[in-house]
């Protein structure tokens, strides 16, 4: 009896220790990214079906493992928490969730711009000044409440003028046709199944703020310096699925089935979305001094709402680091625009 | 005879014992944010005690800077008034339509198979139709925790009304009394301290329903406020509200027993 159980003792330790040592989980860097739904991130859904990403993390000898998240806010906050090394998030999103809880971020892909993707929407009325006195059902604290303090300040309102009600982005359509619900501000694709609503108006959309509410890759600042490797491979794999994307409509198709929509339901959302297919173009738009004034009221909207934190003074507590310079604090920075994967990726050099 | 199993510790012993694994967490919870902490000071996820007291002092003590308003204490009271009417409807269908089914065959062959099936509805699956039902305003908060609860309260009454002994009802015949006078003074009293204890049991379903349906959309609310501050990681807001709610929670189950052991002293005499 004892002398069998020392056997499987020592028959056990015999297969840890291989496990342990095996040469196969020593030799290669692993990654995780993640992502959730949206018509700029299906492109990471295609890149890993089709083995585009695989592909580029075998030729720079890294395992990158692709994971879709549902929630997108969990999705954000798993990357603060440390359980992914990458993750798709806005520009705002970024500051104010790994940003804000010290995980210093760099958007190594700026894949798109919302071009109209996100909207206000009257049930009466036509133009934005309506809004006044109203109840606007929203999910407080994102993009879209970013989009509507840029509205309301565009026509001398401000947010005082509204009330503004926390609504689930989930239950936004089905929100829209109760009767207490006159004002909605939401993304795509809710905007275009709730203007199919008839009276329903969009008054006001991110055509009239380009380049504000931006659809990064953020990775960890830290992983990045020591594995320039993932920046390489994931910005390769990208500009290549780009590439695709753009060129060929079953691609596109492809993408929108993944979303839960059709290629017309699909090429609806890119419509409103200002791709940068080729990296040349992204570059461009992170150099430009633009960029950083977008970033200053991203700052200060997140500030106002006491987003960047209770230590935070001012909307430039937390450093941003853009080509055009730094905003705020040179001290702390924490969300860093860096071009130079991207420039590799213009230049035909990954 | 002394063996592990008849060995009682002593009153002061087993308040100890009862106290170690809550001592044991804190710590726990302690040693895990030092060692984030450690490698990020400005770590959000498991916040020092410090800053969770910095929490509570901003949400409870303080005047929003934007609103003027004690959040925290808003909160409480709106999530509060809306569990207490959402429980209260509840506990009144499940009384009267349990009570009437329980004692009145005739009204509980059409009742009681609607009722296990509606019971077996997961109302968070039905919420969307909630919404388009009853709007998205306080109405449909309470009326998910009624429906949620009131399935549940009218099963309960019924079967516990069919399980007093039919001796009772059989005397009370014996002595004259009409079916009415029998429901009103048999078997309503019998059935009091059980919706209590029913209403009990079902405090949690209605703090999960409630939540939830702030969550979805409300303007405050402890669900609201959990679900907003989600957005940027504050679990310094986070924890705290937690653990208010179970203390709610706790606080409410203590004040029924309470008052079940206080007004039904007989239903308590051989338990």
């Amino acid at each position: 009896m004892r002398h069998t159980l020392a056997h499987s003792l020592a028959v056990l330790a015999l297969v840890v220790t291989a496990t342990l040592t095996s040469p196969v989980t020593q030799a290669q860097a692993s990654f995780s990214l993640c992502w959730s739904i949206y018509a700029g991130w299906m492109p990471w859904e295609y890149g890993d079906s089709s083995g585009i990403i695989k592909k580029w993390a075998d030729k720079y000898g890294i395992e990158i493992d692709v994971v879709q998240i549902n929630d997108y806010i969990e999705s954000i906050n798993q990357y603060s928490a440390g359980e992914f090394d990458a993750c798709s998030m806005t520009n705002m999103d970024a500051l104010t969730i790994p940003a804000a809880s010290g995980i210093d971020s760099t958007a190594l892909i700026v894949g798109d711009f919302s071009n109209g993707n996100d909207a206000i929407i009257l049930k009466q009325g036509s133009i934005l000044a309506d809004i006044e006195g109203q109840q606007v059902n929203l999910v407080e604290l994102s993009v879209s409440h970013y989009l509507l303090a840029r509205g309301l300040e565009s026509v001398g309102l401000s947010e005082r003028d509204v009330k503004v009600v926390n609504t689930a982005d989930a239950d936004m359509v089905a929100a829209y046709t109760t009767s207490g619900v006159t004002a909605v501000t939401t993304w795509n694709p809710l905007v275009n199944e709730i203007l199919k609503v008839p009276g329903a108006t969009n008054v006001f959309d991110s055509t009239s703020i380009p380049g504000e509410i931006i659809d990064t890759l953020m990775v960890k600042t830290e992983t990045l310096a020591e594995y320039p490797e993932l920046g390489k491979a994931l910005t390769g794999a990208w500009y290549e699925i780009m590439a695709a994307m753009e060129s060929s409509a079953d691609v596109r198709a492809q993408m929108g089935e993944a979303s839960g929509t059709d290629l017309a339901g699909y090429e609806a959302q890119l419509a409103t979305t200002q791709m940068f297919y080729s990296a040349a173009d992204a570059v461009a738009f992170v150099n430009s001094s633009k960029l950083k004034t977008t970033m200053e009221y991203v700052a200060s909207f997140s500030f106002e709402h006491g987003l960047l934190g209770e230590g935070a003074a001012d909307s430039g507590f937390i450093g941003i680091e853009t080509p055009a310079g730094v905003f705020g604090d040179s001290g702390n920075i924490q969300l860093r625009f860096d071009p130079s994967f991207m420039e590799m990726a213009a230049q035909g050099k990954l | 005879m002394l063996r592990l199993i008849n060995f009682q510790p002593s009153r002061a012993l087993k308040t100890a014992l009862g106290i170690i694994p809550f001592l044991l967490i804190l710590l726990g919870y302690q040693i895990g944010s030092d060692i984030r902490k450690a490698e990020n000071e400005q770590d959000k996820l498991l916040p020092s005690f410090t800053e969770i007291a910095d929490g509570i002092d901003r949400m409870a003590f303080q005047a929003n800077k934007r609103s003027g308003e004690y959040l925290f204490w808003v909160d409480t009271k709106s999530s509060v008034i809306r569990l207490a009417k959402g429980i209260s409807i509840a506990a009144l269908i499940g009384l009267i339509i349990g009570l009437a089914a329980g004692s009145i065959p005739i009204i509980a062959a059409p009742l009681k198979p609607l009722v296990t099936v509606i019971s077996l509805i997961p109302p968070l699956a039905i919420l969307p139709v909630l919404f388009i039902a009853f709007g998205l305003g306080e109405l449909s908060k309470v009326m998910l925790i009624v429906i949620g609860v009131s399935p549940f309260l009218i099963r309960d009454i019924l079967q516990r009304t069919q399980e007093l002994p039919r001796e009772q009802l059989v005397k009370a015949q014996t002595l004259g009394g009409n079916s009415w006078q029998i429901i009103l003074r048999v078997i309503l009293p019998q059935t009091l301290p059980r919706l209590i204890d029913a209403v009990r049991l079902s405090l949690g379903a209605a703090w999960l329903f409630l939540i939830a349906a702030e969550a979805i959309a409300s303007t405050d609310g402890l669900g609201y406020r959990i679900f907003l501050v989600r957005r940027y990681m504050s679990m310094d807001v986070i924890l705290p509200y937690v653990v208010w709610i179970t203390f709610l929670a706790f606080a409410t189950d203590w004040c029924l027993l309470k008052l079940s052991r206080f007004v039904f002293p007989w239903y308590h005499a051989d338990k």
